[in-house]
Formats: C-alpha cells, sequence, structure tokens
C-alpha cells in the first residue's frame, strides 16, 4: 500500500478538522430527521394513506417537532436498572454511530478557504476495519442497555442483538474480502479510486447482495428487527427507556442506516463517483458536484430499507441466525474462495479473462445441473410422502386413535356398530329440529 | 360493620373486616407460584406477556415460562375486559339485550345478536314467523361481518408478525364493510340492527347498490392483501408448522371454526345445523389439512370468498317485503325513518299513536317501557361465528326479562388451546398460534 496516496490526509489544519467534523455532525442529525421523515411518508404511500403533512412544508419538521416533544418527557428509570450502565448504554450507541462515519467520503479534493482538502474528515490504510470495529463498539450499547434495564424484554432484545450482530458482522465482513482483493486495500478513498471504470457492485455482484442483506441485519430493521421486535418483546432492548435516552437509541438507528448505505455506496457503488450517464459529462467528478451524486446513492439504499419495511414480516430468531450462518457465510466463503481462484490463475498463470470466464460457465452449468437433480430427489421423496398419506386413509377409521374420540374425516367411515343404526333411528323418529337433538329446550323451571 | 385503619400510612387504602358471611380473598392467581423459581434452578425466565402488550389482542395476559427463547409452559389469564355484559342483560328487557350483547365479540357484532335473537325467538316459539326478508338481511350482514372480522384477524396478525402494509391494507378494507353497516343500521359497530323478531330497519336506497359494487371491490383487494402473504417465504416460514393442532387436539378441547377447519374437518354450523335459511345458500366450506397457523390463514382467506358469494346470492334473494314479525306484541312498535333532525319515529306512526289511537299509544307505551314477556324456559341456537361456535344459552321466567343469559364464545374456548399449540415452540410463535386462534377477548371476557 503506497503512502502516498494518503499525502492529504492528516495534513488538515486544526480549523479544518473542527469544520469538517462539525459539518458531519450537522450532516448526520439533519439526515436523521430527513430520513424518519421521508420514511414514514413513503411507508404512508404504500400504505395508501399520507403521512405526516402538518407541520412545516409537506410536514418536513415533523420529526423535529417529535424530537423536542421526546427530549421534554418525562424521564422514567426502572427501579430495578443498573443505573450506571443503563446511562451509559445510549451515549455508546450514539457515540458509536456518529464516529462511524470519519472515514466515510463524500467527495474528491476541493478547496474550502483557499485549502485543498479532500471532502472527509480522516483516512488510514485499514479505515473499512475501524467503521466495522466501531460498529461492534455500537453493540455494547444495545446489550448494556437491554442487561441493565432489569426487565425481561430488554434482557431478550439484548441477547438478541448480540447474536445478530456478530453472525452479521461476520458475513458482512466477509463480503468485504472480495472488494479488497479488486481494490487492494482497505482504504476508503483508494476503493473509490480503484472503482474508476466500473462499480464492484457489477463485477462483485453475489458480495454486493450478501452486504446488502447483512447490512439490514446489522442495523436491526426489518424484515431483520428481532432486537426490538414489537410484536413479541414490545420494544426489545429499549423498552424501558424514555425521554432524551430513547431519543438517542433513535437517533442511533437512523445514522447507523445511513452509516451502512454509505459504506456500501463507497464500496459498491463507487462512492462520490458519477453514475453512467452522468459521468460522461467532464466535470462530474470534481468540485462540490460529487457529493450530491454520493448523497443520491445513499438515498437509494435507505429508500431500500423502507421499501423493505413496508414488505416484508419479521423472521423467527432462528430462521434468522439459520439464514446468516447456513446461507449467507458459506456463500459468502464460497465467493471469496472463487475470486481468489480466479485471481491467482489470471495474476499467477497468466489465464485470459476469457478463459476464466468460460470455467466459470462450467461451474455455474455444473451447479444447475446439481441443484436439477436435487429438485428432482426432493419431489421424489414428497410424492412418496403423498403416497403414504393416501395408504393411511386406506387403513379403517378409528375413532380413538389419537387418545380422544374425533369424528370421521371426509372420506373415513365409522365402524359399523348396530347401536348407531338404532340410535340414529331413534333421534329420526322425534321431530326435533336439527340443531337442538342435544340441548334441553322449553323446559319450564319456573312455569 | 366495617372499620377502617389508617395505620399503615395511606388514608386510602384502609382495610375492611367484615364480621358476617363467607369471607372471599381475591389475590393474584398463581403468580407468586410461577414467579419463584425453584432451588437450584435459574435458567428459567417469566415473562408476563400482557394485558397490556402490542400483540396480545387487547387485553389477554400470558404467563410464559422461558428457557433462553423456548417457552416451557404458556398460560393464558384472562378476564381483564370483564364488563358484567351478561349479569347486566337480567335487568333489561329481551329486545334492550340486543344492545348488550353486541358488544360481547365486538369484532362480530351481528353474529352476537343473531345468537341471542334466535335463541330468544325458539322460546318464543316464532322462529317460523321471521320474514324472508328479514332472514335474508340477516345472512348478508352477517357474511359481511365475517368478511370483516376475518380481515381483522388478517391484519392483525399480519401486524404481530410484522407485516405492516399486511395490517394497512386489512382495516382499509374492513371500513368498507363498515361503511355498509352505518348506512343500513346507523352504527359501525355495535350496531343493535338484529331484533328479536326480525331486524331494526329496512335497508335504506342505495344500500343493495352500495353492497354490490363493494363486494366487486372487496374481491379485487382481498386479492392484493393475499398476495401480500400467501406464498411468501418469510410469513410462510414464521406460519408453517407453527401452532400445531391436529383434530384430536381440537375435539379434546371443544375448538371450533377455523382452527377446526384447518384441520380437514368441514365442520361449519351453517351446513350441519343450518338457521336462518343458509340451506338455501349454495356455498362450499373450505379445509386445510395442515392443522397449522398458516392453514387458517389459507382458510380464512377463502372463508371471505365464499362469504361474498353469500353475500352475491343474498342480494339476488332479496325481494320487498316486511323486515319485521308481523305478531304486534313483540314487533318494536316504532316506524321509524330519517327525518330533518335526523333518525326518529316517523310522522306517520307519531300521529296515529299521539291523536288517533288510544290503544295505539297504550300498546307502544307498554311495549316501549315494559317490554314484551317470554314464555318460560331455555333454549340455545348455535350459529358459526368468524371464530366458531357461538351460542348464547337463554332462560326466562315468563317475564319481561331474561333470567339468564349465558354465550358460549368460541374465543374463550378457543383460547384454551394456546398452552397446546406454543408449548415447547419459540416466543415468537406464541405470537403467531395466538394471532391464529384470533381471540377476541371482548367475547371471552364478556
Amino acid at each position: 500500500m503506497s503512502g502516498s496516496s494518503f499525502g492529504f490526509f492528516g495534513t488538515d489544519p486544526w480549523w479544518m478538522v473542527i469544520l469538517k467534523a462539525v459539518a458531519i455532525f450537522g450532516m448526520l442529525v439533519v439526515l436523521t430527521l430527513f430520513t424518519i421523515w421521508w420514511e414514514r411518508r413513503v411507508v404512508s404511500r404504500m400504505q395508501n394513506r399520507i403521512g405526516p403533512n402538518r407541520v412545516g412544508p409537506a410536514g418536513l419538521l415533523q420529526s423535529l417537532m417529535d424530537g423536542f416533544k421526546l427530549a421534554f418527557k418525562e424521564e422514567i428509570i426502572p427501579k430495578s436498572a443498573h443505573v450506571a450502565v443503563y446511562w451509559i448504554a445510549p451515549v455508546i450507541s450514539a457515540t458509536a454511530a456518529f464516529l462511524a462515519f470519519a472515514v466515510i467520503p463524500f467527495g474528491p479534493t476541493v478547496s474550502i478557504f483557499g485549502v485543498e482538502t479532500p471532502l472527509q474528515l480522516t483516512d488510514f490504510p485499514v479505515s473499512v476495519l475501524y467503521v466495522l470495529a466501531i460498529a461492534s463498539v455500537g453493540v455494547y450499547g444495545l446489550v448494556l442497555a437491554g442487561w441493565s434495564s432489569g426487565s425481561t424484554y430488554p434482557l431478550l432484545g439484548g441477547l438478541r442483538s448480540t447474536a445478530q450482530v456478530i453472525s452479521y458482522e461476520i458475513a458482512m465482513g466477509l463480503s468485504f474480502v472480495a472488494v479488497f482483493l479488486f481494490a487492494g486495500s482497505m482504504s476508503t478513498s483508494e476503493i473509490i479510486a480503484k472503482q474508476q471504470p466500473i462499480w464492484f457492485a457489477v463485477i462483485l455482484l453475489p458480495s454486493f447482495l450478501i452486504y446488502v442483506t447483512s447490512m439490514v441485519g446489522e442495523t436491526n430493521r426489518a424484515p431483520f428487527d428481532l432486537p426490538e421486535a414489537e410484536g413479541e418483546l414490545v420494544g426489545g432492548f429499549h423498552t424501558e427507556y424514555s425521554s432524551l435516552k430513547f431519543a438517542m437509541f433513535f437517533l442511533a438507528e437512523y445514522i447507523n442506516m445511513v452509516t451502512v448505505s454509505a459504506l456500501a455506496a463507497t464500496l459498491f457503488l463507487g462512492g462520490w463517483l458519477a453514475p453512467w450517464p452522468i459521468s460522461l459529462w467532464d466535470s462530474a467528478n470534481v468540485g462540490w458536484w460529487p457529493i450530491l451524486w454520493w448523497l443520491l446513492k445513499v438515498q437509494l439504499f435507505i429508500f431500500m430499507f423502507i421499501w423493505l419495511r413496508a414488505t416484508l414480516p419479521r423472521l423467527r430468531y432462528d430462521q434468522f441466525m439459520k439464514f446468516g450462518w447456513k446461507i449467507l457465510i458459506p456463500a459468502s466463503l464460497a465467493w471469496i474462495f472463487i475470486v481468489a481462484t480466479a485471481r491467482v490463475f489470471r495474476d499467477d498463470f497468466a489465464f485470459s479473462n476469457q478463459q476464466l470466464l468460460i470455467a466459470g460457465a462450467v461451474v455455474i452449468a455444473v451447479l444447475l445441473i446439481g441443484s436439477w437433480l436435487l429438485q428432482i430427489r426432493s419431489d421424489r421423496k414428497q410424492a412418496a410422502i403423498e403416497s403414504e398419506r393416501e395408504q393411511e386413509l386406506l387403513v379403517p377409521f378409528d375413532a380413538m386413535a389419537g387418545g380422544h374420540p374425533v369424528p370421521p374425516m371426509p372420506g373415513q367411515v365409522l365402524a359399523y356398530t348396530p347401536r348407531r343404526v338404532l340410535a340414529a333411528q331413534s333421534v329420526a323418529a322425534q321431530v326435533i329440529p336439527p340443531a337442538l337433538d342435544s340441548t334441553p329446550t322449553e323446559e319450564t323451571p319456573n312455569a | 360493620m366495617t372499620t377502617t385503619d389508617f395505620t399503615n400510612g395511606d388514608p386510602f387504602a384502609g382495610s375492611y373486616d367484615t364480621t358476617e358471611g363467607t369471607v372471599y380473598n381475591l389475590g393474584g392467581g398463581d403468580w407468586d407460584s410461577i414467579a419463584a423459581a425453584p432451588e437450584g434452578e435459574n435458567e428459567r425466565i417469566v415473562v408476563n406477556m400482557g394485558p397490556q402488550h402490542p400483540s396480545t389482542h387487547g387485553v389477554l395476559r400470558m404467563i410464559l415460562e422461558l428457557e433462553g427463547e423456548t417457552v416451557v409452559e404458556a398460560r393464558c389469564g384472562i378476564g381483564f375486559l370483564h364488563t358484567g355484559i351478561e349479569k347486566n342483560m337480567e335487568f333489561r328487557t329481551w329486545v334492550q339485550g340486543v344492545t348488550y350483547v353486541t358488544r360481547m365479540d365486538y369484532l362480530a357484532p351481528m353474529f352476537n345478536e343473531t345468537a341471542y335473537c334466535l335463541s330468544v325467538e325458539r322460546l318464543l316459539g316464532i322462529e317460523d314467523q321471521i320474514p324472508e326478508r328479514a332472514n335474508v338481511i340477516r345472512v348478508m350482514m352477517m357474511e359481511l361481518n365475517r368478511v370483516s372480522s376475518h380481515l381483522v384477524a388478517l391484519a392483525t396478525g399480519g401486524m404481530e408478525l410484522g407485516a405492516l402494509t399486511a395490517m394497512i391494507f386489512g382495516f382499509r378494507e374492513r371500513e368498507l364493510v363498515l361503511d355498509i353497516f352505518e348506512m343500513v343500521s346507523g352504527l359501525r359497530m355495535n350496531s343493535a340492527y338484529i331484533r328479536p323478531g326480525g331486524v331494526a330497519i329496512d335497508l335504506p336506497n342505495g344500500a343493495e347498490q352500495k353492497i354490490r359494487e363493494t363486494v366487486v371491490l372487496l374481491r379485487k383487494r382481498l386479492k392484493d392483501t393475499s398476495d401480500l402473504l400467501v406464498d411468501n417465504a418469510i410469513w410462510m416460514g414464521r406460519t408453517v408448522g407453527v401452532g400445531y393442532l391436529d383434530l384430536t387436539g381440537c375435539m379434546a378441547l371443544g375448538i371450533t371454526g377455523p382452527v377446526l377447519r384447518a384441520t380437514g374437518l368441514p365442520h361449519d354450523l351453517r351446513k350441519s345445523a343450518p338457521y336462518c335459511g343458509y340451506e338455501n345458500y349454495d356455498f362450499e366450506i373450505p379445509t386445510q389439512t395442515s392443522c397449522d397457523a398458516y392453514g387458517r390463514f389459507l382458510n380464512r382467506i377463502a372463508e371471505m370468498h365464499e362469504s361474498l358469494n353469500i353475500v352475491d346470492q343474498c342480494l339476488d334473494r332479496l325481494v320487498p317485503g316486511p323486515i319485521m314479525i308481523a305478531d304486534k306484541k313483540i314487533a318494536w312498535p316504532s316506524q321509524l325513518s330519517i327525518g330533518g333532525d335526523g333518525q326518529g319515529n316517523s310522522p306517520e306512526h307519531i300521529q296515529k299513536i299521539m291523536s288517533e289511537s288510544m290503544e295505539a299509544l297504550i300498546h307502544h307505551f307498554k311495549l316501549v317501557t315494559e317490554g314484551f314477556s317470554v314464555p318460560a324456559g331455555q333454549a340455545y341456537v348455535p350459529i358459526e361465528s368468524p371464530r366458531g361456535e357461538l351460542g348464547a344459552h337463554v332462560v326466562s321466567t315468563g317475564g319481561t326479562r331474561p333470567y339468564r343469559v349465558h354465550f358460549r364464545d368460541p374465543s374463550f374456548n378457543n383460547l384454551q388451546a394456546v398452552a397446546a399449540m406454543s408449548e415447547g415452540s419459540m416466543i415468537a410463535d406464541v405470537i403467531a398460534a395466538v394471532a391464529s386462534i384470533d381471540p377476541v377477548m371482548g367475547g371471552v371476557d364478556r
């Protein structure tokens, strides 16, 4: 890794660092307010509703007002809470959420007050790992919140979030590996620079899909919102939180959404690089314009988050873990294996891209045939089960088979008993409406 | 007789010592014994889920004993919505009873009213005298109500499993049905529309047209809602094999309705013991064989389509005629109409009782204030509500008020299955299982 490309980082004057930090902080808070409003509006439209449209133009100030309201709410701390930890948990969550943004690039080098500086707070050779590390620290907030509340739902929510984030961080980290292999760097600005002709989302599509899936799990958003599954755990880890502390969790959740979206844009969609038709314009990737492309890409992912929430039910905890460990992680590993092999063949043995593509096509064909054969086998199994069921129906009906008398199902007949025939005749002989035959009527207790 | 003790510091929490009669101590159930973990056992968590919980269908309380995420024991606590409806009815006339029963299972008011009225009519011996038009309107209202109730089951079930859009869609469609109820009876819920002897008021002008249009719209929109969830991988993951209860379990616990039909038994009182002329309609009893929450969900969707078919047939069978029994000793004496100042007695009726016929005035007065008498006896007519067998056991001593009215509400019986369905499964499955039972606490606690 060449040190020269980091020339601009670490050389900013002190006021520039403060300026950038404050600007990022401000942008994240505003983006959070905007995202909350945007989510509510989009979900509303998807559900034939209107959504907040009263406060400010088109309801834009709604989330600001909600924030004020939240801050002025009474703060209730449960008696059984571990107060110090209970206090520190939301702080950890919110702080970590802000910190991760330090290495996200918004644009190329620009001139601010005569100083040439990149639109990025800082960067270093392992900055993507830094984002992963900070995300892990953020989880402590959720875990500690769940543990310190001294209540059952938060405890379960905290436990779930620990397991969830650990599992999905592995899948997330593995999805980065192919990017690192191709970019030859773990620094965000270098990775963007390497996507100049073509985005990694195109060449590393499986990595991209795995990342997009695991980022939803990482941020605890629907359909993976198990730590705060309101249908089961009321509010999960933040059940016992109120007022400003709750607001901090809320803020952290939305900033995390922006962070993972920004990371996805950086690693797979070329960061601040202009998308294709615009990139034909010469000055698309210089000056302040790239911030707009970056913002659009981030919004694309945020829209996807909202769309998912409006469409899908929540997964069950064990299914979710199974999905992470048995599908995402093995798929990630297999993909890394393929990418690494292909690179070795190309770089060390001088295979051409064409030969590699042919090899890839052969592998895919083998996989397809294999899955087709598996399908046939499972169909046969299904057919065997069906015929077994039909066999079961042929067995004479036993009303007491389950230990409690049951009526015959359609197609089954009760075994012949002479008493039933007699009973049926005697019932038919009485002229009683059918609904009455088992209930007493017209008795006269007090007549 | 009572002494008030202020020594504990709280003047408003004095103790009462009774000196005569039986002393009943009301404790908090067996919570203490559940919550106190046995010695050496600390893996177990006891969760008191509800009565304030987003997914317990109102105020159902579930006491879950968990090991990790697995439910070891599930118990239901009920009674948080007890309103004393059955007791209150003993102090009201037979007609006023309708206003009470409609508030029991508040998602299926028409069914409560019909169950009660059918029993009262059987006691009165007037079952054959109910006009055809009244019966058709009853069936139509009940089937529309079945659709609206199943829509709520779908909507709340969806919401509890995280499908927010399914929730909004369900409630949006239900609104269409409630609009019809409002147009016909004046009230969206608790309409007290079905009365002993017939129905309260005839369909207003334009109602038939509106119902026809709504049925068409509902068919289209039901497809949207079911498209969201049927064959949805996540939805199936959450519901297939969840809340399993087979025919034996249903029979042992007295479970009826969609839960029973999801085991494959086509038991439906509309077919097996028809009432209100159901034998004249052409419809199927949908069944599933999976015995699980997904089967119940599919069954409810199929039932909604069957109900809409029945509503279509009702509209075709509607012919002009009386909507109330001809017997003036039972029929509600007022002739309602809509005037400039809202709904009330029609001017002709007021003209007649106030200035033409003294007997009519006396008759009106006696029926409205005192009500009609019902011959002594008891009756129970079960009907098929959206949740299963619903019946009113009505006992009369021959007076103008019921001696006792007891409802066999399917929600109450079906709730017994919670433990059988959810023990051994995960905590999230409890939610899916309870949602698939679709209990309405108003009906459970009454």
